[in-house]
């Protein structure tokens, strides 16, 4: 039996237009040997927006994707910051205020399933520092990344606010925050530094604040390229999707040409432990990227 | 070097819009102790090293928040800041800056008329009719103090202000200063003026609405108080009581549980049809192609954006707990 073992919380955007960030996910877990049991059951955590509408609602939907993972009796790990928030402060909601547990558990009595608060909350970034470790990854790269100046996009909801994650983020501080760029260098690549790497990629306001959305990702990207960066990566898909998908019309707002591969956290993990093209999935990208797999051989 | 003290060159903006068209930053040498603010900081450059550096302060207790500034891009209050805590925390490398760097007028002091003017916008007091010879006192019981959270512990520093993205690229955005405001008195049971105010932050490009979700003003503040909190409870409360009208994004929000209770996820390409209305999705159709071509929505699925969603398993137990735990309608 694997000494590392959790279950997987997708989040919507793995099971749909990231398809790749959930294959190169598996494919990194399979590499590091590492056992990972997909919450089949686990519903949307409402992304910020649902809880604008119904907090409530929010609250209980997201007590029952964590019931699944304490029926396992395993940590519910992430790998989007934004399920990693909502989920946390779920969590951390729950735990703190037994009046409202209990109102929580009332509503999920009806379908059977009971929060005890007995499972942690983590992003995959954090579980495989904190708990498989660096040094352990490191043994395991066969394409070093040494081709690549790589920008660490770190994205809000990992980071902030600090005190709403529940659980231990490798002691990332929001100003100076290490995660990524320790991992980027123990793939060999070199982690490009940049005044946005921490800063608002703008997804959740893409529909009705178009303007703001499109200059905070440009920024960002902009910044990255004008300090070197061959390509970015985030451990976040929705920010993914913001840089990839949004990176023409971005570019168009600040009057830049940008070019720039934007790669899931897990993406570049499986590029460097050698998981096929199939597994990393760069074809999925909207701004080109195919061509990272040979030129990391290269 | 003793464990006490710490010889460090602290670098500082130094700005005079009177005389200067550009910013330059220079830098000041000292041992700074163990017990020493950044205001200490502030005053030795001041008195040991040049007289005209300028900079705002007042109570020296965190209260009075007219020292606020930026230490290596983080919002800190000078009075309640430990230096040696920062230099520990940038590798001894800080440089001090104002709030708002487009806003300096001298040095560390900034025009903050657009934070008073964003204030006042929310009519931050409480608008009651009230009895000008009252026979008793007005009081407020424990829950009814309560129910305006921690909102009213602010200080307007200025903090979360100037640390907030959206207000850079959007000056209509009222900001989460003056929204923690709203939410303190929308949410005094003595206030008579909360749908008004609601309205106030209903307003597209203005309102909560507006709010990217990057939670640094929870970050920023140094009285604790998570302004974003807020913002989400004036969201809510613009559906409890009526005033959150059908737009892209209410729907937006209220989508979320279409969505869900249909499939149990998100449906992605849903929710943007939803939010904008058949006609509005036209903007949207070049990023459906190139999204398409890409992979990201998928074809061999079915007919894109018409039943290709996967759907979560126990499906059912969702549903149900969408009808029993529902609390809003939009």
């Amino acid at each position: 039996m694997s000494k590392f073992e959790y279950a997987l919380f997708t989040g919507c955007t793995a099971k749909q237009s990231t398809p790749e960030l959930l294959s190169s996910t598996l494919a990194v877990a399979d590499k590091l040997g590492i056992k990972i049991h997909v919450l089949e059951e686990a519903s949307c955590c409402g992304a910020s927006h649902l809880q604008d509408f119904d907090e409530f609602l929010a609250h209980v939907l997201n007590a029952r994707n964590i019931c699944y993972a304490e029926k396992l009796g395993l940590t519910m790990i992430t790998i989007c910051n934004t399920c990693q928030l909502n989920s946390a402060m779920t969590k951390h909601a729950l735990d703190t205020d037994p009046e409202l547990k209990a109102r929580v558990n009332e509503k999920l009595r009806e379908v059977g399933l009971k929060y005890e608060g007995t499972s942690e909350v983590k992003h995959f970034l954090y579980t495989l520092i904190d708990e498989y470790g660096l040094e352990n990854i490191k043994d395991k790269v066969t394409v070093p990344l040494s081709n690549f100046n790589i920008a660490p996009f770190y994205g809000c909801h990992n980071l902030r606010s600090t005190d709403k994650h529940h659980s231990k983020t490798y002691g990332e501080n929001a100003y100076v925050p290490t995660s990524l760029d320790d991992l980027i260098s123990a793939l060999e690549g070199h982690p490009v530094d940049y005044s946005h790497k921490n800063k608002c990629c703008g997804f959740h306001v893409e529909l009705q604040a178009t303007h703001t959305s499109e200059v905070l990702a440009a920024n960002a990207m902009v910044d990255a390229i004008d300090n070197n960066a061959d390509l970015m990566v985030t451990p976040c898909p929705l920010c993914h999707l913001k840089m990839d998908t949004y990176q023409d019309d971005a570019g168009k707002v600040v009057g830049r040409d940008i070019e720039l591969p934007v790669l899931h956290m897990p993406q570049m993990v499986a590029l460097a432990l050698g998981c096929t093209e199939k597994e990393i999935g760069l074809g999925f990208h909207v701004q080109k990227a195919k061509q990272l797999f040979s030129e990391a051989t290269a | 070097m003793s464990n006490n003290t710490r010889k460090v060159t602290i670098k500082a903006f130094r700005f005079n819009a009177e005389t200067d068209y550009l910013p330059s930053y220079k830098s000041y040498t000292m041992e700074v102790g163990k017990d020493e603010l950044i205001l200490d900081v502030m005053n030795r450059i001041k008195w040991e090293h040049d007289g005209s550096f300028s900079y705002r302060r007042s109570c020296r207790h965190g209260i009075c928040g007219a020292c606020a500034i930026k230490v290596n891009g983080k919002a800190t209050l000078a009075c309640k800041q430990n230096a040696m805590e920062l230099l520990d925390l940038f590798n001894n490398e800080i440089t001090l800056e104002p709030s708002s760097k487009k806003r300096a007028v001298k040095d560390m002091i900034i025009d903050k008329s657009d934070f008073w003017e964003k204030h006042a916008a929310v009519k931050p007091y409480v608008v009651a009719e009230i009895d000008p010879r009252p026979e008793s006192e007005s009081i407020q019981s424990i829950s009814q103090f309560d129910a305006m959270l921690d909102s009213d512990l602010c200080i307007q520093c200025g903090a979360c202000h100037y640390s907030c993205p959206a207000l850079e690229v959007n000056e209509d955005y009222l900001g989460p200063a003056a929204l923690n405001a709203a939410f303190r008195f929308t949410s005094d049971t003595r206030d008579e003026a909360g749908k008004e105010r609601l309205e106030i932050v209903f307003e597209t490009g203005a309102g909560v609405w507006d709010c990217v979700k990057c939670n640094e003003c929870a970050e920023a503040c140094p009285k604790e108080i998570n302004p974003i909190q807020k913002i989400g409870k004036l969201h809510n409360m613009q559906f409890e009581q009526g005033v959150a009208k059908s737009n892209i994004a209410t729907r937006h929000a209220e989508g979320f549980v279409r969505s869900i209770r249909k499939h149990g996820f998100l449906d992605e390409a849903d929710i943007v049809v939803y939010s904008e209305g058949y006609l509005g999705m036209y903007k949207h159709l070049k990023t459906a192609v190139k999204m398409m071509k890409a992979g990201k929505i998928h074809w061999q699925d079915g007919v894109p954006f018409i039943d290709n969603m996967p759907k979560i398993k126990n499906l059912n137990e969702v549903q149900k707990l969408i009808d029993i735990s529902m609390t809003n309608r939009l």
